[in-house]
């Protein structure tokens, strides 16, 4: 099960708003002379690395469990029942069950990497803390003005009702002070009334606190003493304060991100709290990370402190898992697809790096915290089909039949065709699949719902069917597309990899639309996250906002403060047990011309930089921008902030061993099937994938099922099953498909 | 004489059946294209307009130019008509011209680029945006006067031409338009940033074409307007009545004209005979000797149109042109709506704004549940510039948000835009990039009007002036009022005071030109709120109460709700009380709540209330014409 299938449960639904509001997650970082600094939470390990570590990811249903021997490269893996009122039950019944089949102690375990998903959570059930929130004066209203879009286009505003912003307005106060945009202060603050007003807030019952002073990316001088004076009144109050949380200029998005981290806060503090406890009381003096939204690790105390930037810690699991069996099986360049059944996440990978983006998204609150670039789109397993009256025409989502009633198959009362009947009555997801558990598959019920809709076409069952499916890969492939083509990338240059509940019975017909080849089935595709958790490298980074045209500047200024940042950023990393000797570093370096809003991240290792200097570093931002946008300029450039980011090395770990096999894949075989693709019913086998070899060759059209997932192989494709246990499917006679 | 289009390839396309689900994913990926477009540029322009405020439209349409996706319908068919000369592979046309296509861009500033695209030598598509330009030249920067008389006031006028031939750019054509605007670099960059969109929706295009072919990619355009067409030709019926005897009247004002003279009325009057809706206009002012004339394209009017009744019905019925047959707009030639060349236009954003009151006071009338109050249906611009102390040109052309009235649904938001995909601009960004200090960025109490749903509040921004310069501003509804529904009260009306640095006030006009301020003078552009809807007296106690807790209501201004409250509980028996004294005292409320009783009236208290004189009566060619 995917995560996002538990998380995502609403979303907007139309690309064209998600696009809409790119132009705002772009940083314009400070002008000026300004430089601030600002250094990644810092990862402490209380033991050398290289013992066992394992990787946790909690699902709505599975609780999956991934442990590495860093010595001697072996790997196990363990999945039980999630338990949805208190997780860590479920995750130590896991570790539980993974050490005993490892024959080890869990005490032998040094490090517990775990993605989780209860800061989306709080987010997406409104369960979080009642925040107070302190702005300068005259700016109370800066939530509930927000930017003053209105979604929906031309005439939008008819139908859309705006949430309540997430600290209300009668617990928002204002602060007496006023500092510039280059941080002098030209108002003191007036403590004196502040103190009164805090006071009056801790007695309305916040739960938490907020301070966003204006220009308060620019100095810390007056939040910082609010926060003191903030910390006297109401002592056991959390305090976040913008310039902490996210110091970048946008009063707005600066002030939400910062209220979404004091809202997620004491429900995210309290977790990891309580896991940690338990933990240690089971494995001794472990030490638990957290995996952040970009795809970084966060120690335990940082991501109780910044929770914000947990958001999209689940998916950010999925494509590092993504990204490791990608490693693993020589792909350097692929789009991930992780369906689940609400929504589908999808990213893109470019020489085995994930493209990363200064604002998360969840449901309709928009933060600017880093993470992957993930998109969702509101396609998924459980996506209801349906025809309007008014255009006949058939409409797949935004609305989900969600985990219950679920779709009409599942006999949970569902009576609305979704995408998973559509499956069913087309032969991809046979009675007999298992989805883990014991839910069984009903074709009966799919039949009928999906007659329906048949019936309000004017088309038979089957064609229906496939229309539904039709659109919701359409759908997808729209996702696809924001994260490749518009971004400058050429699909047919990438491979896709489905996973998820529902993603390896789409990807084929994924990859046949956007010709990304071959379309990757990897083993397990259910636990996929808890690999990435587990095989996250450990990384640390210090950057410095740096605002100025590259003619204002020199090498030498530039080249000095980027060895500084790295210096820095590395001696940490070597206080966690990582060696220089095993350390990489590169530099980033974000550039524009100067006047744009948006600005680009240039990647360089330090002897590039050595070489070509900022000149160097221009070309390949005017080289990139006519990439991506088809023109450069002739404006000056302008550097905005400088960024050193240093790693551990890779360690390779060992899957399973898939044995050798043949071409011949028939000792998988389970019994014979139909399948209707392309308007007629076709012939075909179902397979165990546990029973598969690697070399088998799996001419579509097929189905392979294991304890998680169900796989398609379409006619006129081979599935061809590789050295790790990933199912490899090509388009047959393919001339990489030897 | 039509424009003659070069087609190397003479094969006609043959209309084919479509499968739906093949329809539906054409229509998918061509909603893609168009959301993709948006992305590109916003991310590579300059201007804060385009950057930030997002005040650029794009749309795909087919061979024959009819909008299949998009916002504000396609211009495309008449530029065809009109346009003398060839239009041919590699070609792309600019013009800024009002007159010269029918109002599909409505002053100077929108520069229109339109891109035909072609497949195999055949024409099949047209991808098409405009964006508005901070600067084009003309008197004054911005280029948006306000008391010009003739359109040669307010910049270059770019006639269609083409400025890509062959994928080559017309270098000398483009240094001539830049050698004439106050801000080449904005313009430069926000340009290519058009040019990129438009070779992004070409791409998208023929990937659809090899993806589906040519005659079915040709077919599935054709069959998503018939789609649209029937769509909207059920709502047109379920809506609006048929015959002249049952037709809606509705009227509204642009307060003046910057030269002392208004109020301007504009009328539309509806009905339906057969399958066709008919919007008259007859019976709105004439022209208007100034600048805030408004040439009304039709096309873009049917858009509007179909936009307020899609998002009723089906919000997911694709935009296009297919329905177009099924609305006749009728607009007299030489009224404030169809002004006759070379009148001045640049001032145009009120009347522009004001036809989405009119047509929600139109439609609404048939269907009082449906019916929304009159909301910030405008655009004000600010306009700030000068040399700095350094010697170096600044120039910001910002626009104003307000309150969305009290709908159906529920409360308008407050300080929000009625236009799609408007953002304001972030005060920490004019801090940082121009000599503005934004003292205050706030909702104004009270000035939503009072309803069962609230109407929005209007925004009250303070300006402090960090550079000796001149600020311009187009603004509207300091007269007139913002109107309630069903009950709801109007709005309160905008206002701009500026406090000089020697503490001195100013009332500032709705609309002026180059007003000479110093460091340290404040500006306080107050914008107004939205109507109120249904009966304020029916509004729950405890709302009231939190938006009294919020801040968003006064203790005092909660009385229009015959509320009794200190500020943190409610008297309930003082408040029923009051209620039912306020509703004997009011006895039945009526449909519009405009808060005046005729134009003579509300003159009369103009400059006890706002300060300024009431304007004189528009005087249309020496044909004086009675205000109301």
């Amino acid at each position: 099960m995917s995560k996002t299938e538990d998380l995502i449960r609403t979303y907007e639904a139309r690309l064209a708003e998600i696009e809409a509001r790119l132009a705002r997650v772009e940083t314009a970082a400070v002008p000026g002379q300004y430089a601030g600094t600002t250094v990644a939470p810092r990862v402490r390990s209380l033991r050398p690395t290289g013992g066992l570590r394992l990787g946790v990811d909690v699902g709505g249903t599975f609780t999956d469990l991934i442990l590495l021997d860093a010595a001697n490269g072996k790997v196990w893996s363990a999945k039980v029942p999630s338990t949805p009122q208190d997780s860590s039950i479920g995750v130590l019944n896991g570790i539980e069950k993974i050490c005993r089949e490892a024959g080890i102690k869990p005490s032998e375990i040094s490090e517990v990497m775990h993605g989780t998903t209860v800061a989306t959570n709080t987010v997406l059930t409104g369960s979080g803390a009642r925040v107070g929130l302190v702005t300068t004066k005259g700016y109370r209203d800066t939530l509930q003005i927000a930017r003053s879009y209105v979604p929906g286009g031309l005439g939008g505003w008819v139908i859309w009702n705006k949430s309540l912003p997430l600290a209300r307005l009668e617990d928002t106060i204002e602060a007496d002070e006023r500092i510039d945009s280059k941080g002098k202060v030209l108002v003191g603050l007036d403590e004196a009334a502040l103190r009164k007003d805090l006071k009056k807030l801790r007695d309305r019952g916040i739960e938490a606190l907020t301070i966003s002073l204006f220009n308060g990316y620019v100095s810390d001088i007056h939040e910082a003493r609010v926060a003191k004076i903030a910390a006297e009144v109401m002592p056991d109050i959390p305090v976040s304060t913008s310039h902490a949380v996210m110091p970048e200029m946008y009063e707005y998005e600066r002030t939400e991100t910062t209220v979404v981290n004091s809202y997620v806060r004491p429900v995210v503090a309290k977790y990891v709290a309580n896991l940690q406890r338990e933990l240690k009381a089971k494995m001794g003096d472990v030490n638990l990370q957290i995996l952040r939204s970009d795809g970084g690790l966060s120690s335990a105390q940082a991501a109780m402190d910044q929770p914000v930037n947990l958001l999209m810690s689940g998916p950010a699991g999925g494509v590092s898992g993504a990204l490791w069996i990608a490693k693993n099986a020589g792909f350097k360049n692929l789009l991930t697809f992780d369906m689940g059944g609400t929504s589908t996440d999808v990213a893109l990978i470019e020489n085995g790096t994930a493209r990363t983006r200064r604002e998360t998204r969840v449901a309709d609150v928009t933060v600017r915290a880093p993470s992957i670039d993930v998109r969702t789109v509101g396609a998924g397993g459980g996506s209801i089909a349906y025809v309007p009256d008014l255009t006949k025409a058939l409409r797949v989502g935004p609305k989900s039949a969600g985990a219950v009633p679920g779709p009409a198959a599942y006999d949970r009362g569902g009576d609305v065709a979704t995408v998973t009947d559509a499956n069913v009555v087309l032969g991809y997801l046979p009675s007999d699949a298992k989805l883990g558990g014991d839910m069984t598959i009903r074709r009966d019920l799919a039949v009928r719902a999906v007659q329906k809709i048949a019936d309000a076409l004017g088309k038979s069952l089957e064609d229906a069917a496939e229309g539904i499916v039709a659109i919701v890969n359409e759908n997808m492939c729209g996702a696809l597309r924001l994260v490749s083509v518009e971004q400058g990338y050429d699909p047919r240059d990438f491979a896709l990899i489905g996973f998820g509940g529902a993603g390896p019975l789409h990807g084929n017909a994924l990859s046949k639309l956007i010709n990304s080849w071959p379309s990757i089935v990897p083993p397990g595709p259910g636990v996929l996250c808890a690999y990435g958790d587990a095989t996250t490298r450990l990384r640390n980074e210090a950057s410095k906002t740096f605002v100025t045209t590259t003619a204002n500047t020199s090498d030498r200024e530039v080249g000095g403060m980027l060895r500084d940042l790295a210096d820095r950023a590395s001696g940490d990393l070597e206080d966690e047990g990582v060696p220089r000797s095993e350390q990489e570093t590169m530099y980033q370096i974000d550039i524009r011309y100067q006047g744009q809003g948006m600005k680009l991240t240039i990647d360089v290792t330090p002897d590039e930089f050595n070489r070509g200097g900022i000149a160097g570093i221009a070309h390949s931002f005017d080289r990139e921008h006519e990439q991506l946008f088809t023109f450069a300029l002739d404006a000056a450039h302008e550097l905005v902030g400088l960024r050193a980011v240093v790693q551990g090395q890779e360690k390779p770990f060992i899957g399973r061993d898939y044995g050798q096999g043949g071409q011949d894949s028939s000792a998988a075989v389970m019994h014979a099937t139909r399948v209707y693709a392309d308007g007629k019913w076709h012939d075909a086998n179902i397979y165990d994938r546990s029973k598969l070899k690697s070399g088998n060759r799996i001419h579509g059209p097929a189905i392979v099922t294991e304890m998680d997932a169900t796989a398609l192989i379409l006619p006129g494709h081979v599935g061809i099953v590789d050295k790790v246990g990933n199912i490899l499917i090509w388009p047959e006679g393919h001339e990489k498909a030897r | 004489m039509p424009a003659k289009i070069i087609q190397t390839n003479a094969t006609p396309f043959t209309r084919v059946k479509v499968d739906p689900i093949t329809l539906d994913i054409v229509e998918n990926a061509l909603r893609n294209a168009r959301a993709e477009m948006d992305a590109v540029l916003f991310r590579t322009a300059m201007s804060p307009g385009i950057r930030e405020q997002h005040d650029a439209f794009p749309m795909i349409a087919n061979q024959e130019g009819k909008m299949v996706v998009g916002q504000f319908g396609s211009f495309l068919y008449g530029f065809m008509q009109g346009y003398q000369g060839t239009i041919e592979d590699g070609d792309i046309f600019l013009t800024n011209d009002p007159y010269s296509c029918g109002g599909a861009v409505s002053h100077l500033n929108d520069w229109l680029l339109m891109m035909p695209i072609f497949h195999d030598g055949r024409l099949v598509s047209w991808s098409a945006m405009f964006g508005h330009m901070t600067d084009v030249g003309g008197k004054v920067p911005g280029s948006l006067p306000t008391d010009a008389k003739m359109i040669y006031e307010e910049g270059l006028i770019i006639p269609p031409s083409k400025i890509y031939k062959n994928g080559q750019l017309n270098e000398e054509l483009f240094n001539i338009l830049l050698a004439n605007t106050r801000m080449p670099e904005w313009n430069k960059s926000d340009f290519l940033a058009i040019i990129a969109s438009l070779r992004l929706a070409e791409r998208r295009v023929r990937e659809n074409i090899q993806r589906f072919g040519v005659d079915t990619y040709i077919s599935a355009m054709h069959d998503m307007l018939d789609r649209n067409k029937v769509a909207m030709g059920a709502i047109i019926k379920l809506f609006i009545p048929e015959g002249k005897d049952k037709a809606s009247q509705f009227h509204d004002w642009i307060d003046d004209d910057g030269q002392g003279n208004g109020p301007f009325k504009i009328a539309c009057t509806l009905w339906r005979e057969g399958d066709v809706a008919i919007f008259d206009f007859n019976g709105s002012d004439p022209q208007s000797l100034s600048s805030i004339n408004f040439l009304l394209n039709e096309e873009m009017f049917k858009m509007f149109f179909g936009a307020f009744t899609i998002n009723l019905f089906d919000p997911q019925i694709l935009f296009n042109d297919g329905f177009y047959d099924l609305v006749d707009v009728r607009i007299p030639a030489g009224c404030i709506l169809k002004p006759k060349k070379p009148a001045a236009l640049s001032c145009r954003t009120h009347m522009l704004g004001r036809i989405f009151d009119l047509m929600g006071g139109l439609l609404g009338q048939g269907a009082p549940d449906a019916l929304n109050a009159a909301g910030f249906s405008d655009s004000p611009h600010f306009m700030y510039s000068g040399f700095d102390k350094e010697g170096k040109w600044f120039q910001l052309f910002q626009i104003g948000f307000g309150g969305v009235p009290g709908r159906p649904v529920g409360d308008g938001p407050d300080g929000h835009s009625m236009w799609p995909a408007f953002t304001n601009v972030p005060n920490e960004f004019l801090e940082a990039y121009f000599p503005l200090r934004i003292r205050t960025y706030a909702t104004i109490p009270d000035s939503g009007g009072a309803g069962l749903h609230r109407g929005g509040n209007g925004i009250n921004i303070a300006y402090e002036m960090l550079e000796a310069g001149e600020i311009s501003i187009h603004d509207d509804r300091w007269l007139t009022y913002p109107w309630g529904v069903n009950g709801g009260e109007p709005g309160l009306r905008s206002t701009k005071t500026l406090v000089r640095k020697n503490g001195s006030t100013e009332n500032i006009p709705s609309k002026c030109d180059r007003v000479q301020v110093q460091p340290g003078d404040i500006l306080h552009f107050n914008t107004w709120g939205g109507g109120g809807w249904g009966d304020p007296l029916k509004r729950p106690v405890e709302k009231v109460l939190a938006d009294v807790e919020r801040g968003l209501v006064t203790v005092a201004g909660a009385r229009r709700y015959g509320v009794v409250t200190d500020g943190t509980t409610v008297d309930q028996r003082a408040t029923d009380k009051l209620r039912a004294e306020m509703d004997a005292r009011r006895g039945k409320t009526a449909l519009f709540d405009r808060g005046f009783e005729n134009l003579r009236e509300l003159k009369a208290r103009a400059k006890k209330e706002t300060g300024f004189d009431a304007p004189k009566d528009p005087q249309f060619f020496g044909q004086r014409i009675a205000a109301e």
